[in-house]
């Protein structure tokens, strides 16, 4: 890395400038996107990276897989709809919109008293197969109990009730945007704040060395089982603003392990053990489910690519991709990769190209025969029926793949030397 | 209340195998006890039992008057009794100095509190300071433990053991795989750090045994079979015996 956490730490400048860029950032992007889209994909940025920012916490900080966080935003979400219906209904006394996030924050932190008191007895291996287990558990239940979860049709509740206040009723999507904003710049906050406080690092020493805590005064258990709840509460203010932002929720998909999954998995590509790393995966979960999802209904199958991809050459996640190419800038050695990085990125495209143009026509023939076999594919128009089609369309993928394992091995060349050189100057830096 | 660790009658049997046959061993306030003892004795599997790691099946454990036997371990090093380990053992990712700050925290009383920042915390920054300078990392501060030098972890070892400042320390093999010259500058290390403190020590290096230790313990197959000076124990022909072999063994390094 380029920098060190503990020179910002102790840069109040530095601090202040980022967070300022950071809320700023949230404040004016609805002012350069102005469609639709663009306002379903901030709203749902927003609460998204609160909910990874919290996974985190238990995934990056505390090394703790977790296969069921769905179970506390859903609750978080669930309880958040109750409490908007219960309001629309009486009429007289309840709890303003703008702090609905809050009721689901507790609702997320009491399942995860709850819960936690049972997952966070164990660690490793056997924590993640319980909240797996829980997960299934928290799942099946949803469809016992329809009075509650809603069943098939979900819970459904309307936003605006009682009186405005300061003339926001939070009808308009805008309004509802900036209440996220909010709730995001000051969730983050916090969640950044905890990292700095004597249970946040001992929960980084419980995931370096369990053991260890045990014999500088911790009990690791009750460690994890507080950063637990802390993560819950989190997570259940992220789902009550999804809660807020639909104004319906279905039980059964949000509280379902494929949601957990995507969670983990987008935590996972963001960066794990950065802080940012979730705030970026955040970002990459919403615009994919919502712009991939649009442009290719084979959207999961290109996630799962991406995943795997990742997992075997960046293991780090985004936001390490990003430290590391920051540090090689810092070390003036980029000039080298320029060339290298070119080819790099040429051959991924025609590669993805090729590969995508066989993706889409297979799921084409396979999926959507009853739109006839022509399919549109990068503006071209392809006929699916012609085995020329096939035939070239192989032979190309095949021919950049092999371009493409070229180009990797001459950039992993030439970034390896780099790094070499770069923990050898490092090494003579520190030396006395 | 003259002891500060005391054993009495302690055993430890895995299955039908007894690896510690009842052990009676009482340390004085401020001493320093070396345990030395052939491989397999049971000198760590001691360490292990009085720390908490594990549990004895007999026996008592007394630390200042106060019962330990069977306590967890963050139990017991609330009491008064921190230990090391004999391989590396700290924070792998945190830096030399969050490591220290960490093994601060409880002593200071700071729990697990949430709603504090550690860099308010000047108390625990200070002490994480003087014990970084004291072991001699003050240099690598901010580097991650993972990327020090096998002597730097060994010393942060130490530092992290110390950090809290409890009275009984408890250190399992500190100077293990050293050249000649990084040991003498850490029995130095060691030798400052525990000045006034109640140190066991598990040493396979004689000179340092009979360098930093007022009284040694020799255990052999889970006994203590000598308790006494470093000259009475190497008079002791029972200890020529059975694990030095001849009197020539004693100066040199070795097991």
């Amino acid at each position: 890395m380029g920098f060190s956490w503990s020179e910002i730490e102790r840069s109040f400048w530095g601090r202040a400038i980022i967070w300022l860029a950071f809320a700023a950032g949230l404040g004016i992007a609805p002012l350069l996107f102005r469609s639709g889209i663009a306002m379903t994909i901030l709203s749902q940025a927003g609460y998204v990276i609160i909910i990874c920012l919290s996974y985190n916490i238990l995934f990056g900080q505390g090394g703790m897989l977790s296969f069921g966080h769905a179970v506390y935003t859903g609750f978080g979400a669930l309880i958040a709809m109750h409490a908007m219906r219960m309001a629309g209904d009486s009429g007289g006394w309840s709890v303003p919109l703008p702090l609905i996030p809050l009721v689901g924050g507790l609702a997320g932190g009491f399942m995860a008293v709850l819960f936690g008191y049972v997952t966070t007895k164990k660690s490793g291996i056997t924590f993640a197969m319980i909240t797996l287990g829980l997960g299934e558990l928290v799942a099946a239940m949803s469809l016992m109990f329809p009075g509650f979860f809603g069943g098939e049709a979900g819970v459904k509740a309307d936003r605006v009730y009682g009186e405005p206040l300061f003339g926001f009723d939070f009808g308009p999507q805008i309004q509802v945007y900036y209440l996220i904003a909010i709730y995001c710049v000051v969730c983050t906050a916090l969640m950044y704040a905890f990292t700095c406080t004597p249970l946040g690092r001992l929960l980084n020493a419980t995931r370096d060395n369990p053991e260890r805590v045990e014999f500088i005064g911790y009990s690791t258990q009750r460690v994890r089982y507080l950063a637990f709840i802390v993560s819950g509460f989190f997570a259940g203010i992220g789902g009550g603003l999804a809660a807020i932002n639909f104004e319906i929720i279905n039980a059964g998909d949000s509280l379902s392990i494929a949601q957990s999954g995507s969670f983990l998995l987008f935590t996972f590509l963001g960066g794990a053990s950065f802080f940012v790393g979730p705030i970026i995966g955040g970002i990459m979960l919403v615009l994919a489910s919502v712009l991939l999802s649009d442009l290719t209904s084979a959207w999961l199958l290109y996630i799962g690519l991406f995943f795997v991809l990742m997992v075997m050459y960046v293991p780090g996640g985004v936001a390490s991709l990003i430290a590391t190419n920051v540090a090689v800038v810092h070390s003036g050695k980029a000039s080298r990769l320029i060339v290298p990085y070119i080819g790099l990125i040429v051959a991924s495209v025609a590669a993805l190209c090729g590969l995508s143009l066989l993706i889409e026509m297979t799921y084409h023939t396979q999926f959507e025969t009853a739109k006839g076999p022509v399919m549109r594919f990068l503006g071209a128009t392809i006929d699916t029926h012609q085995s020329a089609i096939w035939i070239a369309a192989v032979l190309y993928t095949a021919l950049v793949g092999a371009f493409l394992r070229f180009a990797c091995l001459r950039f992993m060349s030439g970034w390896e030397k780099i790094q070499e050189e770069m923990d050898a100057a490092q090494a003579i830096e520190v030396r006395p | 209340m003259t002891h500060a660790l005391e054993i009495k009658a302690l055993r430890k049997d895995f299955g039908k195998t007894s690896i510690i046959r009842g052990i009676d061993l009482a340390v004085r306030r401020g001493e320093r006890v070396a345990i030395i003892g052939p491989n397999g004795a049971g000198k760590s599997t001691l360490f292990n039992l009085v720390s908490g790691r594990i549990t004895p099946t007999s026996g008592e454990v007394f630390l200042n008057d106060s019962r330990i036997d069977g306590l967890r371990p963050y139990d017991i090093y609330r009491r008064g009794l921190a230990r090391s380990f004999q391989i590396t053992n700290v924070f792998a990712n945190l830096s030399a100095f969050e490591n220290l700050r960490c093994g601060t925290l409880w002593s200071l009383g700071y729990g697990y509190s949430f709603w504090r920042f550690l860099s308010d915390m000047r108390d625990a920054n200070e002490r994480a300071e003087v014990i970084l300078e004291q072991i001699g990392l003050s240099r690598k501060r901010d580097v991650a433990a993972s990327s020090l030098t096998y002597a730097e972890q060994r010393a942060l070892e130490i530092g992290l053991t110390i950090a809290g400042g409890q009275d009984v320390i408890l250190l399992d093999e500190p100077t293990a795989g050293m050249s000649r010259t990084e040991t003498e500058r850490f029995v130095e290390l060691i030798r400052k750090v525990t000045e006034g403190k109640t140190l066991l020590t598990v040493e396979h290096d004689m000179s340092v045994v009979f360098g930093l230790a007022d009284r040694i313990a020799v255990i052999v197959y889970g006994e203590v079979i000598a308790f006494d000076t470093p000259e009475a124990v190497r008079a002791d022909a029972r200890v020529q015996e059975a694990y030095l072999g001849s009197p020539l063994a004693m100066t040199s390094a070795g097991h």
